[in-house]
């Protein structure tokens, strides 16, 4: 087994750059920062490597983080520009029976993350369900497109904390 | 009704009105279309097994929309599942009925404010004949609901339909 402190110093001396931070004061597990344009390369490493073994990706989910500049016109009091939006990696090994957490952070005009679709399967649709909440394009995906709303939906992407809901979808009021 | 009444058995013949003939044949055995959305959907199959029994008001499931009665709209109708609903609807023959079970179905429920994906009441796109409260509705409770579509169904003419 491996603590999130080890598991860290492996990285950054195998990848460097693609390394940001680990941060160990969040309130839960311990978590490691990663360039969205690397993360596939880091995964491969994770769970191939053999003293790490992370075969299991037990949850795959995109976060808002809300950090932009909020909009000052009245109209538009709600709307974010800039700041990020992230995608967290809550890894595990069946194996050795450690875990991880990873994060991404991709900026909010142009979220683009690498797909690690072809790593875990199980990651096909959980970016599927990110990219329809929040908008995240994750990179050589084989089939990014929405997977929970309707596949013709075009008000945007829901969970976004600036999300409009529009007045109709096919005819059908949607307002209380 | 008496039908099958002993006093009844010197005669073949029985003098009704056609409105209570239709009406009694139609309330006695109301097939739902088998069709849940959510957890009201879960009430609804206990509705039909043994312990509440539908079946002894002649309710059963059939599943094609083609020879059913009635809907019941069990659970939360998102914008997606609510297009497929109005088909269902419409390609079930006259005469049919429609019941609104629980909060989602009937005005949006929980989801009222913030549900992006949830069309707030079936009744914007079907016309629903009872609406069932709860969330979920107990079985006693869509079993109640049930018994007011037959009272509605009671008072149909052939003139007019007013289910």
């Amino acid at each position: 087994m491996k603590k999130a402190q080890e598991i860290f110093d492996i990285l950054k001396s195998e990848f460097d750059d693609a390394i940001i931070s680990i941060s160990t004061e969040t309130p839960t597990e311990p978590m490691i920062s990663v360039d969205p344009l690397k993360i596939c390369g880091v995964s491969l490493f994770l769970r191939n490597n053999t003293e790490l073994q992370f075969d299991s990706l037990m949850n795959l989910s995109g976060v808002d983080d809300a950090n932009g500049e909020k909009g000052k016109v009245e109209s538009d009091l709600d709307l974010i520009t800039g700041g990020t939006l992230s995608v967290y990696y809550h890894l595990h090994s069946t194996k050795i029976n450690h875990k991880i957490t990873l994060r991404v952070s991709a900026p909010r005009e142009n979220p683009e993350v690498e797909s690690v679709e072809s790593i875990w399967k199980t990651a096909n649709w959980h970016e599927r369900e990110a990219y329809d909440m929040y908008g995240i394009k994750f990179l050589n995906h084989p089939d990014l497109r929405r997977i929970l709303m309707p596949y013709d939906w075009d008000a945007g992407y829901p969970l976004r904390k600036d999300y409009k809901s529009p007045e109709y979808y096919h005819g059908m009021k949607i307002p209380y | 009704m008496g039908l099958l009444d002993k006093e009844f058995s010197d005669s073949n013949i029985v003098i009704a009105r056609t409105d209570d003939i239709l009406n009694w044949a139609r309330l006695s055995s109301i097939w739902q279309l088998s069709f849940g959305l959510a957890c009201c959907a879960i009430e609804m199959m206990a509705t039909s097994a043994s312990h509440y029994d539908f079946d002894r008001f002649g309710v059963m499931p059939r599943p094609t929309p083609r020879q059913a009665d009635a809907i019941i709209i069990s659970g939360t109708v998102t914008l997606k599942m609510a297009e497929r609903i109005k088909r269902l609807y419409e390609q079930m023959p006259d005469p049919k009925y429609i019941i609104s079970m629980g909060s989602c179905s009937n005005s949006g429920g929980p989801y009222w404010e913030h549900g992006y994906h949830v069309l707030k009441g079936v009744d914007r796109i079907i016309p629903v004949d009872v609406y069932v409260p709860g969330c979920p509705p107990r079985p006693e409770a869509l079993l109640e609901g049930l018994l007011k579509l037959q009272e509605k169904i009671r008072k149909e003419t052939l003139r007019k339909k007013t289910a």
